[in-house]
């Protein structure tokens, strides 16, 4: 799976992207929230505060409890500053 | 599009036209994206809306707009096809830049035609509370200094504005 990352968390994380293989158990954006926040340094310091990153699979905006089954690229970005 | 048979006889009709869309690096030319939607008889009201970088009382040299290509021209169509299913809307543009703009330039414009000013209001108001909230672009501050300062905190007046439409 592909993952995306954008503004501040890019930066913190240090990568615009990535492919990742997903441990079993990883179910839910929540989960891959929470497995990514302990790969390291970077990914913790991004990812203090989960309840306030927004995340899109392919291409579309998607609640934390969204299963992540067939996603083929998901992005992971603050909230947006856009307009 | 075909008409959906669920819809109500009260909602708008599917949108009669396609709405411009552009996600650019390049300066925004009014004149040009406004021509094209008022040229026809049927449209009474044209309501435009240009959001603009400002210097930060001197302190900014530019802004840095990032965005995520594909998705940000995907969620802006979105919207506007929101908008044009809530009102009778004639026309609808909506274009946003990225890459740095240096204050007094423009970062956004929304444009939206309709036969009588009350739709065309609305709808440029509630597209550009969606662009802010919805679209994904992050806006980043390079100061006058040199320094390349934090980026910009989203607002919670911006997701109440964008939360207000839902109880409408």
């Amino acid at each position: 799976m592909k993952l995306a990352y954008f503004a501040w968390v890019r930066e913190r994380i240090g990568l615009a992207e990535e492919e990742v293989e997903l441990p079993a158990g990883v179910v839910t954006v929540e989960d891959l929230l929470r497995w990514l926040k302990g790969r390291g340094e970077t990914y913790d310091a991004a990812l203090q505060a989960p309840e306030i990153i927004r995340v899109a699979i392919d291409q579309e905006h998607v609640d934390h409890s969204e299963p992540l089954a067939g996603a083929k690229e998901v992005a992971i970005f603050p909230p947006m500053t856009g307009g | 599009m075909a008409n959906e048979t669920n819809e109500p006889p009260t909602s708008p009709p599917d949108m009669a036209f396609e709405p411009l869309i552009r996600v650019q690096s390049e300066r925004i030319v009014t004149d040009a994206v406004v021509g094209p939607l008022t040229g026809s008889g049927s449209v009474g009201a044209l309501v435009t809306f240009t959001g603009y970088c400002r210097d930060e009382g001197g302190r900014l040299k530019a802004l840095e707009l990032e965005h995520y290509p594909g998705m940000a021209e995907r969620q802006i169509a979105k919207i506007a096809q929101d908008a044009a299913s809530r009102w009778h809307l004639l026309g609808c543009a909506a274009i946003h830049r990225y890459g740095l703009i240096a204050p007094g330039e423009e970062i956004v414009l929304v444009a939206c035609t309709s036969a009588h000013r009350g739709a065309a209001f609305e709808a440029a108001s509630f597209l550009m509370d969606f662009m802010k909230t919805r679209a994904p672009f992050w806006k980043r501050e390079h100061l006058v200094d040199g320094s390349v300062g934090g980026w910009v905190e989203a607002r919670d007046t911006d997701t109440a504005a964008a939360d207000r439409w839902h109880r409408l």
